[in-house]
């Protein structure tokens, strides 16, 4: 099994981190917003491109930034720092798209999501896992799979099934600033 | 070598469903009276491949059920038995319970068995019926055809062997001769043949060639039981052939008198036996399980034809069972029936005991596996068929009388396993290969012209090009037509179901099939299944009239509902047409106005059209008792909704007395939607063309406000309410007002709205992409596609935007009021 160096030096990352062996961790993408490092499981990452201008969808909410055609097949584009209450930037070519494939009633989904950049890939075990902190009553955790130290870094793991379940978006405004407080 | 079977259970299933159809509507056009082979031989061959799939796949439930379904029909083919019209009402539901079973099996869950055995039953009755088997036959046969009896005791070499041979009727007719199987036998030993000649019809009935004889053959000599049965081999498929040794010469059976300790069972059932859901032939197969049996009919109780009725049985039997049998297996056999028949059970001929079994007295140690089952009263056609049940006991291969029952199961789900298929005609595949090869000679033209290209070649890539672009266009057709399927795959369910409604609401009614062949889109077809459906069912329920009505009506008795089909432009066109009652507008409206979809001033106002369209609102039935065929007020709307999701289109007229059309247009296909490209703004929406009526510069003096909200304006003699798309989507418009924009003039549920847009942009064909698989419906939004540039476009829903701007049919109709008195007022200024 060849890897890549950088994979190779996140697995550096991972055991520093108190991870075990490659084979029993998951492997999590991540990518920063507004100076936070949150993850995604790597399984349900499709691809990673630049931002481009989508089709704005009428009266859809604010997050919904449109659908591109990602080679023949519509994909809504959600920016996630809106989500997360954050201030909205300005789109650049080299703003990141992250598609991900997410699973919901009606089977699965693809949709982008727009982050500030993608970091790394970690090497994650369940056991480093801490449960997500309570939030305050107004947020459910149930978006957050957990938390993990990484290098004395907070990274926050998503639960994409439920944070991307466009029927039912749950109020995420003030998650940033709760996820301020307990950094 | 072992083949994975079920990689073809799809196709089997398929096929046979597909049989199923065939044969549903072969039946129905059969005509009792006047038999039509090729009729026949069409349900016969959609029978037989039935059986021979399931056979193969081991669905041996659907195969023996076939089986006797195929005997019977063969019967019928052959010209050796006529048909009634019950006997097609009992094919009929065969057809559905094979449907029933196929199903099942196609979702993997167990078949429910009890039907299909109760049809079973009813057929196999029929088949015996006629078999010229006589009546009194004393039928030892405790197996199938081929019984290997216990030898007796053989003391010396000579065995007496009994053989009872009843040829089915047309075993001279594939050339086998009993005569030479007789003359072969008395080469084994002494043979005594005697004829039974019960089964011989009344001269006139007689046909020349069939054979009607059954012979009892006794023959002495040393001859093993394999010679006999050799002497059988070639009709042993065609005939009843039973095989017994035994040591007294004279084996006529015809004295009840048992030989030793065999029993005497005397059983004269209650005529009502039958409706308590009790089958004497299941008691005689229990009783063979025990021990061998002979039964004896008595059919001195049979009254004549005339006084007969279908659900009684009039017979009693006698019957002989060896003594291997005990008296508990017997009791317990006849414990279900104690009660409603006299039974004299006796043990020998010296031990007399009479006993009516008292079922509560009977021990049952054993579990009872043989509870009542369901009732074959209804199934049990003819009377006279009773009359020889006994003689058809082959009881082993019977899985019934083990078989708990099993409770009655959910209604069939939908298969989880299904995929659908489709079947393409081959003229359909060549064309798309001659697509393929055009498209790969241009493709390789314009290859060799991309590797040294000068500017001097410029002509004939433009012609490459043009070229390129003809086949792409001849492929699209071609493979469109791939998923067309002609419209009767839709319309063919509905002969049955109009005969079957009109024969429940005691009514007559002709259906008619017009344009069967017209082409549909598959997905299309699908969907306009159920709303068709309903409104089919609505015609016979609420349109056509009682025989009676009708002739008061001065009409025919009889109604017709003729279903239509035809192309028009790019639609297809399905028309519902009764000549029935037809609305009632006075009713309606009443209605209306009672659940408060009208006021009751516009009532006066609204065309007899805009009265009909009610019927498509919700909640709106103007049956007045609810039945189960049709008028619980769930419908119409669905309907439209239903057909309004597929971009088409329902109205309706009606004339009150004479009757209602139903017109559905539909897009030929669903992928492709022809569009009027439009910009609003920095965003491009497409107009699906279907609804597109005009479009048009709107001039300042054609338009007014009415009510400070909602603006109108004047195209020709007509006030069309205005949308600002830009408002109702949000978005940045070239121009605000709406004074001097375009409008493009639309056509939604009968009714016209102007849009206001910036820019018309060119008309093109669009491959739809559906928005909700990735994200989720969007209100005023049916789609998206992608244009030539690689950018999404939004494909508009006329009824949601209609809607998303609050334009309902009550406010619409104020609007025009208001805007006919505003716009007078105006004129006197």
């Amino acid at each position: 099994m060849t890897l890549n160096p950088e994979i190779q030096s996140t697995e550096g990352l991972a055991s520093e981190a108190g991870t075990s062996a490659v084979d029993d961790g998951n492997q999590y993408l991540t990518f920063f917003m507004a100076g936070e490092e949150y993850g995604v499981d790597i399984l349900c990452v499709q691809e990673i491109r630049g931002w481009e201008s989508a089709t704005p969808i009428p009266n859809a909410p604010p997050n919904i930034k449109g659908v591109i055609n990602l080679r023949g097949t519509i994909v809504p584009i959600i920016d996630l720092r809106q989500c997360f209450g954050l201030d909205a930037i300005e789109y650049s070519p080299v703003t990141v798209v992250i598609v991900l494939k997410v699973q919901s009633e009606n089977g699965s989904r693809v949709m982008g999501i727009v982050v500030d950049a993608v970091s790394d890939v970690y090497n994650l075990s369940v056991e480093d896992m801490r449960a997500a902190p309570d939030l305050g009553d107004s947020i459910d955790t149930a978006f957050i799979k957990g938390l993990v130290n990484v290098n004395d870094r907070m990274v926050i793991l998503l639960e994409l099934d439920k944070l991307l379940n466009l029927d039912d978006m749950p109020d995420l405004s003030s998650v940033s600033s709760a996820i301020k407080t307990i950094n | 070598m072992s083949i994975d079977l079920s990689q073809f259970h799809q196709v089997f299933f398929e096929e046979s469903f597909e049989g199923l159809d065939a044969m549903e509507t072969a039946l129905m056009e059969l005509d009792p009276s006047d038999i039509d082979s090729e009729t026949i031989n069409t349900i016969f061959r959609a029978a037989h491949s039935i059986k021979g799939g399931s056979a193969t796949f081991g669905f041996s439930i659907v195969a023996e059920f076939t089986h006797v379904l195929e005997t019977l029909l063969d019967e019928v083919r052959a010209g050796n038995r006529g048909i009634s019209q019950d006997d097609v009402d009992l094919f009929l539901q065969s057809v559905d319970c094979l449907r029933e079973l196929l199903t099942a099996l196609q979702a993997e869950e167990e078949p429910d068995s009890q039907q299909s055995e109760t049809l079973k039953t009813a057929f196999e009755a029929i088949l015996n019926g006629e078999t010229p088997a006589p009546a009194d036959t004393p039928d030892t046969a405790a197996e199938s055809e081929m019984v290997l009896a216990e030898p007796a005791s053989t003391d010396d070499d000579t065995t007496v062997w009994n053989i009872r041979f009843i040829p089915y009727r047309d075993v001279l007719r594939t050339g086998n001769e009993p005569l030479r199987m007789f003359r072969e036998l008395s080469d084994l030993g002494e043979v005594k043949v005697q004829a039974l000649v019960d089964g011989v019809p009344a001269f006139p009935q007689m046909e020349p060639e069939a054979c009607y004889l059954g012979w009892q053959i006794s023959c002495t000599g040393n001859a093993s039981r394999a010679d006999i049965e050799e002497v059988f081999e070639w009709v042993a498929d065609e005939s009843e052939i039973v095989i017994s040794e035994g040591a007294a010469s004279d084996s006529q059976g015809q004295s009840s008198a048992a030989a030793g300790n065999d029993w005497c069972i005397q059983f004269k059932p209650n005529a009502d036996i039958l409706r308590t859901g009790n089958e004497p032939l299941r008691i005689f197969r229990e009783l063979a399980d025990a021990g061998q049996i002979r039964a004896e009919v008595d059919v001195s109780n049979v009254p004549a034809w005339s006084q007969l009725d279908s659900e009684a049985c009039y017979l009693s039997w006698s019957l002989q069972l060896s003594e291997a049998a005990t008296r508990e297996q017997i009791d317990e056999a006849f414990e279900w029936v104690a009660d409603e028949s006299d039974i004299l059970i006796q043990a020998g001929e010296s031990e007399v005991e009479q006993q009516t079994v008292d079922a509560s007295a009977v021990e049952t140690e054993a579990p009872v596996n043989q509870p009542p089952e369901e009732p074959v009263v209804a199934e049990v056609p003819e009377p006279t068929e009773i009359q020889s049940q006994p003689v058809e006991v082959k009881p082993p291969a019977d899985p019934k009388p083990v078989q708990a029952p099993t409770p009655a199961k959910p209604a069939a789900k939908k298969a989880s396993t299904e995929s659908s298929s489709i079947r393409v005609g081959i003229d359909k595949i060549d064309s798309l290969i001659n697509m393929v090869g055009e498209l790969v000679i241009t493709q390789s033209m314009l290859g060799q012209l991309g590797t040294d290209f000068e500017m001097s070649h410029m002509p004939k890539l433009l012609e490459g090009l043009s070229q390129l672009e003809q086949n792409t266009r001849e492929l699209q057709e071609s493979v469109m037509r791939i998923r067309m399927l002609p419209i009767s795959f839709a319309f063919n369910r509905f002969p049955r179901m109009v005969r079957d409604l009109s024969r429940r609401l005691n009514k007559n009614i002709d259906l008619v099939l017009v344009g069967e062949q017209t082409e549909l889109d598959k997905t299309v077809m699908e969907k306009i299944g159920d709303p068709l459906v309903h409104l089919v069912r609505n015609s016979v329920d609420h349109g056509i009239e009682s025989p009676q009505e009708r002739l008061a009506a001065g009409k025919s008795e009889t109604g017709e509902i003729v279903l239509n089909a035809y192309h028009q432009g790019g639609n297809v066109v399905i028309e519902i047409t009764d000549d029935g009652k037809g609305l009632n507008r006075e009713k309606l409206l009443s209605k209306a106005i009672e659940n408060g979809l009208v006021a009751e001033s516009d009532a006066a106002a609204m065309s007899d059209d805009q009265v009909h369209d009610l019927i498509f609102q919700p909640g709106f039935s103007t049956a007045k008792e609810v039945s189960d065929v049709s008028g619980r007020g769930v419908g119409m709307d669905v309907v439209r909704r239903n057909i309004q999701e597929l971009n088409g289109s329902v109205e309706i007229t009606s004339k009150e007395g004479q009757g209602s059309r139903i017109t559905i247009r539909l897009p030929l296909t669903l992928a492709i939607l022809d569009g009027q490209l439009v910009r609003v703004g920095t965003h491009t929406y497409i107009f699906p063309l279907v609804s597109v009526v005009e479009s048009m510069q709107n001039h300042q003096d054609m338009m007014s406000n009415v009510a400070g909200s909602c603006d109108v304006f004047k195209l020709r003699d007509e006030y069309v309410p205005v949308i600002r798309l830009f408002e109702i989507f949000g978005i940045e418009p070239d121009n605000q007002m709406v004074d001097d924009s375009l409008l493009v003039v639309v056509e939604c549920d009968g009714e016209k709205v102007g849009i206001v847009v910036d820019e018309l942009e060119a008309q093109q064909q669009v491959v739809i992409k559906s928005l909700e698989q990735n994200y989720r419906r969007v209100e005023g939004i049916s789609g998206a596609t992608i244009l030539g540039d690689g950018t999404v476009a939004l494909i508009l829903d006329i009824p949601g935007l209609v809607k998303l701007a609050g334009i309902n049919h009550q406010m619409r109709s104020r609007v025009m009021n208001l805007a006919g008195s505003h716009q007078s007022v105006q004129h006197m200024a």
